[in-house]
């Protein structure tokens, strides 16, 4: 049901510029007021949420520490998993974002007959994610080529590496390849897997409808329906020059591929796409683990009711003068 | 009792969720899962909240009348506190890398005890109260409304969960469910829903110094019969001092430690070392307790009862505190104490008296795990030790969560086990280190009504246990935990019955050579040291 709701949804958004361009001729619409409309959004937005994350303090210092503690000089300790210094949260946060170093760690359990419980590594999860999120960044950063005239050397050589199999007229790009596959694992798994399924929402349904229809609508463009490239080049200038004109003729599929952009972009701030910001913020792994080193301060640290040994003397002092112990007061 | 669960009953577990959504299955409280309530006299005695007396099982809970209010605003005020909880409310993406990862699914099956589901307890309420997308779309976007069912359903699974952040260590962003749960609780707390075996014994600490609720009088005794054995089983009396004045160093351990077997033969063991070091030491009557159940309540109960470790320090003059082996109490110390009660400036950079050794990793909040303290002195060469003495153990070790997750306090404790046992063998990759499982009773669990699920939670420890027994005749789990030295006891005797939990620190008492001791024939529980023959090699 979720899913179904997801899926039409997005084909509804996908409808929707398709018949905006082709009975309506909006394009000043879906080439100018919406795309703005969309990165003002993403904008205030992803601000908005990462100032009110900031905004509430970090009152104490919950490292999750996944190795060997820094303690007496003669024990090796992991600096990565259990970091007491800024170099090394810099190092596991690095690893953390770059690697999803956590992730990687994931195991299966499966409990057999005995009872005997047993733990593989899958990397499944993890392989799906990584191909994910940096296809997912190859292929924007490819797409720096709309956006820069002219063209930086680095674009050209990350294409020509994106596209070093060489295979088919335009060169067929693995990123593209991979996103799409990786999209479609992330969506499978979470409709197979019984225990996914029933804790998703359709908030993680539609984002991956969304990026698969994002991708979808690009490798079409590219491979087998050709848009006016030069036309699209032409828009997106205008843009981000804020001179912004709509060349004539560039084809209803780009519209529905900027649409879909839009979309994303609009929904990122209202969802869980925020964990891009958020694993920044994570207090168990960006603070290291030098709590008996170096006092972490509470600002709201307000004081408390408690029993002073004085009021337990008062409670007690019979009792412990009965048994010889010191006592303050006689 | 653990008896009369079947075992065979008890690992049929269906992992597949119920057909029905989540939002729409009622929690069912089934004897052996959730925990008795908090007696109205704890709480009264605590100023908490909404005193009364209720159970689970009643329709009405008799909360407060305004409780929504209550709820809603408690969470806006921890909402603006805690970025933690802020971020954990917002980042989750649903990948359920954690859902296996949690042993209470992995020993039950129920969806709800998967971490992310657990979150989503919450979460929800969270969504539909604060914010925007929530509040139109509703269930469509997650969210739902407050009622007492999710009260309901938060007290059963909040309750169901150890703090024991295994789950956070997989999570790609982190998220650390003790986080929420520890919210949860707090909530709930509010509202006066809370659970005996917590309040009970944090009453008892607030009161008498120590969650068992012993008197110093009653402490006296205990510490006597203790100093008898020891003296019964090695030839020497030692005397130890109690709330001295200009001692060096404090020395604070969970009562349990002297309140009952087998955490009396670590206790035991730390008053054979300290004698043999001659350390200038005192304990406590007044900080009687290393434990602090207030980490299940709520952080301004922690701060309530971890106030007397400094405060007692400062008045007894020592410089600096020694802390015993325990879990959660190290989570306490080592994470909350320093920025909740500290900064204790009154107190010594912690220097050994022994070897000289600095603690730097200890120089702000000035206590030393007993770990670390032993494991120097051991490198230091400052003890002899007849490992041999331990021969007929065949030793394991469980990672406590706490020290685990919340320190990365891993060499130290198998530093010291490889120098007083010759025969150590470690449980599988996975479940060791910060892959550790809980022992099923942790964060308050460890009460006798919640059997069943302390069964099942303990399921995947106790597995690996059974492994190592079976592989290399493992009949010793050692830890480093007061919690463990209960619930694995009990644990133990339903899964894996061959094998005896103890302290690592009563092996050290069993190999320590002590000056002008008599022949060790038994070892520090009064059993012979050698299983054939009687006498010992030493």
């Amino acid at each position: 049901m979720k899913i179904l709701a997801a899926f039409i949804l997005v084909l509804v958004l996908a409808a929707i510029p398709y018949a905006g361009i082709q009975y309506a001729g909006m394009t000043t619409v879906f080439g100018i007021i919406i795309p703005y409309a969309a990165v003002i959004i993403f904008i205030v937005g992803v601000v908005y949420r990462i100032v009110k994350w900031a905004r509430s303090p970090v009152p104490f210092r919950i490292t999750t520490t996944c190795g060997q503690e820094k303690s007496l000089p003669w024990i090796k300790q992991n600096k990565l998993d259990n970091p007491s210094g800024t170099a090394g949260v810099v190092g596991r946060m690095a690893l953390e974002i770059l690697c999803f170093r956590s992730l990687f760690r994931n195991t299966r359990s499966e409990l057999r007959d005995g009872p005997r419980l047993s733990y593989g590594s899958t990397v499944w999860l993890w392989l799906a994610a990584i191909a994910f999120h940096w296809s997912f960044l190859v292929i924007l950063i490819r797409h720096f080529r709309l956006f820069s005239q002219p063209v930086p050397h680095f674009i050209n050589v990350l294409e020509n590496v994106d596209g070093f199999l060489q295979i088919g007229i335009p060169t067929l790009y693995i990123t593209d390849i991979l996103l799409l596959a990786a999209v479609l694992y992330l969506l499978l798994r979470r409709i197979a897997l019984p225990q996914i399924r029933y804790i998703s929402l359709i908030a993680d349904y539609f984002p991956l409808f969304v990026i698969f229809g994002i991708g979808l609508s690009g490798v079409l463009m590219r491979y087998f329906y050709r848009v006016n490239v030069i036309g699209v080049k032409e828009l997106v200038m205008g843009l981000i020059a804020f001179k912004p004109h709509v060349p004539p003729d560039i084809g209803t599929l780009f519209y529905i591929h900027l649409f879909l952009i839009a979309t994303l972009f609009a929904y990122f701030p209202f969802s869980k796409l925020m964990h891009m910001g958020g694993v920044f913020l994570s207090p168990t792994r960006n603070l290291a683990n030098n709590n008996r080193m170096v006092r972490h301060i509470n600002p709201w640290n307000y004081p408390v009711h408690v029993h002073t040994y004085a009021e337990y003397e008062d409670e007690f002092r019979d009792k412990m003068k009965s048994v010889g112990l010191p006592v303050e007061k006689e | 009792m653990a008896e009369e669960l079947k075992k065979d009953a008890l690992v049929q577990i269906d992992y597949k969720p119920p057909k029905k959504g989540w939002m729409d299955t009622p929690v069912e409280f089934r004897h052996g899962t959730y925990i008795y309530p908090a007696r109205a006299k704890n709480l009264k005695y605590l100023d908490l909240p909404n005193p009364r007396e209720w159970s689970p099982t009643d329709e009405d809970w008799k909360l407060p009348e305004n409780w929504k209010e209550i709820v809603i605003n408690g969470m806006k005020e921890r909402l603006d506190k805690y970025r933690s909880f802020k971020v954990y409310m917002d980042i989750c993406v649903r990948c359920g890398a954690c859902a296996d990862k949690c042993q209470f699914f992995i020993g039950g099956g129920d969806p709800k005890n998967m971490p992310v589901l657990r979150a989503e307890l919450i979460r929800s309420v969270y969504r539909g109260n604060f914010t925007a997308a929530g509040k139109i779309l509703g269930r469509v976007n997650g969210a739902r409304k407050l009622t007492t069912d999710v009260i309901k359903e938060w007290f059963y699974y909040f309750y169901q969960c150890t703090e024991c952040r295994r789950c956070s260590v997989f999570c790609p962003y982190g998220i650390d469910t003790a986080e929420i749960t520890m919210m949860g609780r707090e909530l709930l707390t509010l509202l006066g829903v809370n659970v005996n075996w917590v309040i009970e014994p944090v009453a008892n600490c607030y009161r008498t110094g120590n969650h068992l609720g012993i008197q110093p009088h009653a402490l006296m005794d205990m510490f006597e019969m203790m100093l008898d054995d020891i003296k019964d089983r090695t030839g020497i009396k030692i005397e130890p001092t109690f709330n001295r004045k200009g001692a060096e160093i404090l020395f604070i351990t969970p009562s349990a430690d002297y309140f009952a077997e087998p955490g009396m033969y670590t206790c035991m063991g730390y008053l054979m070392l300290f004698h043999e070091l001659g350390l200038d030491y005192t304990w406590s009557t007044y900080a009687s307790e290393g434990g602090n159940f207030g980490l299940f309540t709520s952080h301004e109960m922690i701060k309530r009862l971890n106030a007397k470790m400094y405060a007692e320090a400062k008045r007894l003059g020592v410089k600096w505190i020694l802390g015993g082996e325990c879990g959660h109490m190290w989570r306490v110390v080592h994470q909350y104490m320093g920025t909740l009660n500290g900064p204790a400036d009154f107190l010594e950079e912690p220097v050994s008296p022994i070897t000289g050794t600095k603690f730097e990793n200890a120089k702000s909040t000035k206590m030393v795990h007993i770990a670390e303290f032993t494991a120097d002195l051991i490198k230091n060469n400052k003890l002899r030790l007849d490992p041999g003495r331990n021969d007929k153990l065949r030793v394991t070790f469980h990672d406590s969560c706490n020290p685990a997750r919340a320190m990365g306090i891993f060499e130290e404790p198998r530093y010291i086990i490889k120098n007083v046992c010759n025969n150590f063998f470690e449980m599988p990759e996975n479940t060791t280190r910060e892959q550790t499982f809980c022992c099923g009773g942790g964060a308050g669990l460890g009460t006798d009504e919640m059997m069943e699920m302390r069964m099942r939670g303990g399921m995947p420890r106790a597995n690996a246990v059974q492994y190592v027994h079976d592989k290399h005749d493992v009949n010793r789990l050692t830890c480093m935990c007061a919690i463990d030295r209960a619930t694995l006891t009990t644990l133990m005797e339903y899964w894996v019955p061959d094998v005896k939990v103890t302290g690592i620190h009563e092996l050290v008492a069993n190999a320590l050579v002590m000056k002008g001791e008599k022949e060790r024939i038994v070892d520090i529980r009064g059993e012979p040291l050698k299983e054939e023959k009687g006498g010992d090699n030493v």
